[in-house]
């Protein structure tokens, strides 16, 4: 018998593309790192389907504004059902009701339930008695779910979080301190619903938490968006695996980004693992595949030397308590070289993800520029914007920004602003900003 | 550095101009073009302009002595006559006219130079690559330049492989740049991640008949040179030494490997079919077609390493130059412009080329149209227009017999090293005076001579001494 406490580990592949060629006097080296995992929860039986080694929490905001219009409390109560339903036996799971203070609705006893057909069935009754009235304090919440997933020894430990409105009821630096508090114990999705809900609260929260962030506009489509969280929860196979950076004396971290499926900036989270290596978290991992932009400044060498910028290796912890595995790796290099053409070319990875960081900022830039009002700062940005998301084939992005510009040649990227522009577009574009695509290779 | 010509050039060279591509802007062109296409250049230019191929010693027509009789039972290959040679080429082209220039009967074979003369040796002797000095050892000085007599050939007990020298490092844990970080199992340094030297960064090997050296140089992070050295004999139970050269192409993807196999594969089919009785001139051809296949084999491969592999797959492509030093002949053959050599020991007596490049250069020297110094300081000189490789057009192996009439040394080698020797006569002044003697010397002094003048290419070299020997005295 298998010992199922111990999740399937995926097997990790790094592949490395870079031009590591340099010209004289050349000392900024650029590389996309593919993660590639397989092998994980998703194939087959899940190795926690019969353990406790996963646990999740939904957080469902209970404020009063949840109940105008009502559909939001009805859709949040039918999504979380959904979610529950969607829990796989064995999972560990509680559900929490968010106001200006959180609230166990489910199993309530200050720990987990088991999921099994009991349970959710139980906990699909308890849903009933949510109701809206109170305030908004997000952080509570996030503590809360941390006590409660703290409370069994879990392998994967995830949340899943609904708000509709603005974090009113407590502090930024309140939430920052609950955020700090929790990163890297759960992992969390967040979802805004509606359109009176801040977008960078929602994105920050996922973004700290190494989770999804989206908006839900129209409450209908909770059910089904809660339905696809819990199934990709439910893939993952190990947690807590880090990237871990090791470079040689006189290199200097330029940045550390994930490309893809999103840009997330990675950069100011490393911690220190001993000499000349850092780790960047990256959350847990099921069957998928992600990559990272890297840039390190390297010291200068004669033409003809070659060395090793920067090693990149996925770690992840030993489930059985001992020293962290070594998963994969992949080698970044330098060559000096006289040859023009060699030195000059740009690898096709790296100007893609290139472009659409760069994409994803200008977005973000336009759409502030926009709101101040500045509106030829958001034409020239969103143009560009346009621009970008048209040549490297991000059509999901393109759709997107055609809502709120009207698009007069995409090549060019010459735009007008739309006079009137939906408040949910202009929210998805935001939360979605940071999406990608992937290079055709 | 051998680079496929972009765009590439019609590899047909039998054109009525004489032409694959516009000397003025490398535009490939037709046979029946009078101008070129892209620039006008006026192609009729070509057929009136005088032929110049300064490049073997200038009109001098090889005399050969005549060759002795064969015994009618002996095994041996048959010895070719003064008629028949200048050989052709396998496309059955008149090779440029060989110049072993014979004034007259030598009564005596020079005798090579006694390697005991070092006080006499007033050549030029460039300060030897640092990297070499920690060559196994000093080869033994062979007080006498005789042939090995035929009753104990020099054994080929080394494996045909391609001949991977000494490597320059032993078994060091420290980094050589930084001294102060171990060497981790990618061959980085863990301190300051400074790639340690490889085996194929220098790389030596010594027969008795035969040496050779090669070596990154200065300004390549890497080693795509190869070579294959081995010594054999005939079914007479005479000598024969061979050696192959190979360029690895750096603008195809792994190179390195190109010029392995086919070096390789080159040294392992001269070594099959050589005591078999082939013609080694036919076992020349042969060899380079094995090499090819080689090469051609490798882009078949999915690559091991995805990293390594860039979307623009660029078959992996070499060039090939080889010598067979046997039975009084001496057989070179070629793909690309990698060269041979030939110095006489008495060097008051002409060196020669005993190749011509398929590059660019080469072809606008055949044609007339520049001179040598012209053609060889344009930037399109290294375009080479023929090579080893799946995207090579056709295969069109050139091979040549001689027979010298005196003794000398065999140069083979890439254009790491002519770069900084080009003429016949520049090579002559650089090859020691003792070279046929202590050849694997001869070699490093000739890459140090290419590290002096700054080593911008891998230089790889093998020496072949040629031991004249009147009346096949040489065989049994």
């Amino acid at each position: 018998m298998a010992n199922f406490s111990k999740p399937t580990v995926p097997q990790f592949s790094v592949d490395v593309y870079q031009n590591e060629f340099l010209p004289e006097g050349g000392r900024e080296v650029s590389a996309i790192v593919t993660v590639t995992s397989t092998g994980g929860g998703t194939s087959g039986v899940s190795g926690y389907a019969d353990g406790a080694a996963a646990g999740v929490v939904i957080m469902v905001d209970c404020s009063g504004s949840m109940d105008y219009p009502s559909t939001k409390m009805r859709g949040a109560r039918e999504a979380t059902a959904a979610a529950v339903d969607t829990l796989r036996d064995g999972t560990s799971f509680a559900v929490v009701a968010g106001t200006h203070v959180a609230k166990e609705v489910y199993p309530g006893n200050g720990g987990l339930a088991v999921a099994d057909a009991r349970t959710r069935a139980e906990a699909k009754h308890a849903l009933r008695s949510l109701s809206a009235g109170g305030g908004t304090a997000i952080g509570t919440w996030l503590r809360l779910a941390d006590r409660l997933l703290s409370s069994a020894d879990l392998t994967i430990r995830h949340g899943i979080l609904l708000t509709d409105g603005r974090n009113e009821h407590e502090s930024p630096e309140e939430l920052r301190a609950a955020l700090d508090a929790c990163a890297g114990r759960f992992t969390c999705d967040a979802r805004g619903v509606g359109t009176d809900w801040e977008v960078k609260e929602v994105t920050g929260i996922a973004s700290a938490l190494l989770g999804t962030a989206d908006i839900v506009a129209d409450p209908a489509g909770l059910a089904d968006d809660f339905t696809v969280m819990m199934e990709h929860a439910m893939g993952k196979g190990v947690a807590d695996v880090v990237l871990r950076l090791w470079t040689p004396v006189g290199v200097e971290i330029g940045y550390v980004k994930q490309v893809a499926p999103t840009v997330e900036d990675l950069t100011g989270r490393r911690t220190e693992a001993g000499p000349r290596a850092g780790d960047y978290p990256t959350g847990s991992w099921g069957d998928e595949s992600r990559d990272y932009h890297v840039s390190v400044r390297v010291p200068q060498a004669a033409i003809g030397q070659e060395m090793l910028a920067a090693r990149v290796s996925l770690i992840a912890p030993d489930p059985g308590g001992g020293d962290p595995r070594p998963l994969s790796q992949g080698l970044v290099r330098a060559v000096w070289t006289d040859d023009l053409v060699m030195s000059t070319s740009i690898n096709p990875q790296v100007a893609h993800y290139t472009g659409q960081a760069e994409l994803a900022n200008v977005i973000q830039q336009g759409l502030d520029a926009r709101k101040s009002g500045d509106r030829d700062g958001a034409t020239a940005k969103l143009g560009r914007a346009v621009q970008l998301a048209a040549a490297s084939g991000n059509a999901d992005t393109a759709k997107l920004l055609s809502k709120v510009v009207d698009v007069v040649d995409a090549a060019t990227g010459t735009v007008r602003l739309k006079a009137k522009v939906a408040e949910a577009d202009e929210m998805t574009l935001e939360t979605r900003s940071t999406k990608t695509v992937r290079v055709k290779r | 550095m051998s680079q496929k010509p972009m765009p590439k050039p019609n590899p047909e060279p039998k054109l009525s101009h004489g032409l694959a591509a516009c000397p003025d802007c490398a535009e490939p062109l037709d046979s029946g073009d009078r101008f070129c296409g892209a620039c006008g250049h006026d192609l009729s230019a070509v057929a009136a302009a005088e032929p110049d191929r300064p490049t073997v010693a200038i009109g001098t027509p090889v005399v050969w002595p005549a060759a002795p009789p064969r015994e009618p039972g002996s095994l041996s290959t048959a010895t070719q006559h003064p008629g028949d040679l200048p050989g052709t080429d396998s496309g059955g082209h008149d090779l440029p006219t060989m110049a072993v220039r014979t004034d007259g009967p030598v009564s005596a074979p020079a005798p090579a130079p006694q390697a005991a003369s070092p006080s006499g040796g007033d050549f030029e002797l460039a300060a030897p690559d640092p990297r070499t000095a920690v060559q196994v050892d000093p080869p033994q000085a062979q007080p006498q330049a005789q042939p090995p007599a035929p009753a104990q050939p020099p054994a080929p007990a080394q494996p045909p492989a391609a001949a991977s020298g000494a490597p320059a490092s032993g078994a060091v844990p420290l980094c050589v740049a930084c001294r102060a970080g171990r060497v981790d199992s990618d061959g980085y340094c863990e301190n300051c991640g400074h790639a340690q030297p490889r085996e194929r960064d220098h790389m030596e090997r010594e027969l008795d008949t035969v040496a050779a050296v090669s070596d990154r140089g200065l300004r390549h992070h890497r080693n795509e040179d190869s070579f294959a050295v081995s010594a054999t004999t005939l079914p007479d139970g005479s000598p024969a030494a061979l050696a192959i050269v190979c360029d690895g192409v750096s603008s195809a993807t792994r190179p390195d490997e190109a010029s392995a196999a086919a070096a390789q594969a080159a040294g392992a089919s001269l070594l099959a079919a050589l005591p078999r009785g082939i013609h080694p001139q036919q076992a020349m051809h042969e060899a380079i077609v094995a090499a090819s296949e080689a090469v051609n084999s490798l882009a078949e491969e999915p690559g091991q390493d995805g990293a390594e592999h860039d979307p623009h797959r660029n078959s992996p492509a070499c060039t090939i130059v080889g010598s067979v030093v046997a039975d009084g002949l001496l057989v070179v053959g070629w793909v690309g412009d990698s060269r041979v050599y030939w110095v006489p020991d008495d060097r008051s007596t002409p060196s020669a080329r005993l190749t011509e490049d398929d590059s660019w250069a080469a072809q606008m020297v055949a044609a007339g149209l520049m001179n040598e110094a012209e053609a060889y300081a344009d930037e399109r000189a290294h375009a080479i227009t023929g090579w080893l490789g799946a995207d090579a057009y056709e295969l069109d192996p050139h091979t040549a017999a001689f027979k010298p009439d005196r003794s000398g040394v065999v140069v083979v080698c890439t254009d790491g090293l002519w770069n900084y020797a080009e003429g016949a006569e520049d090579m002559a002044r650089v090859v020691p005076p003792d070279a046929a003697d202590r050849p694997l010397h001869g070699a490093q002094v000739l890459v140090g001579h290419a590290l002096d003048g700054g080593g911008h290419d891998n230089i790889t070299v093998a020496l072949l001494p040629f031991t004249f020997s009147p009346q096949g005295a040489g065989s049994a």
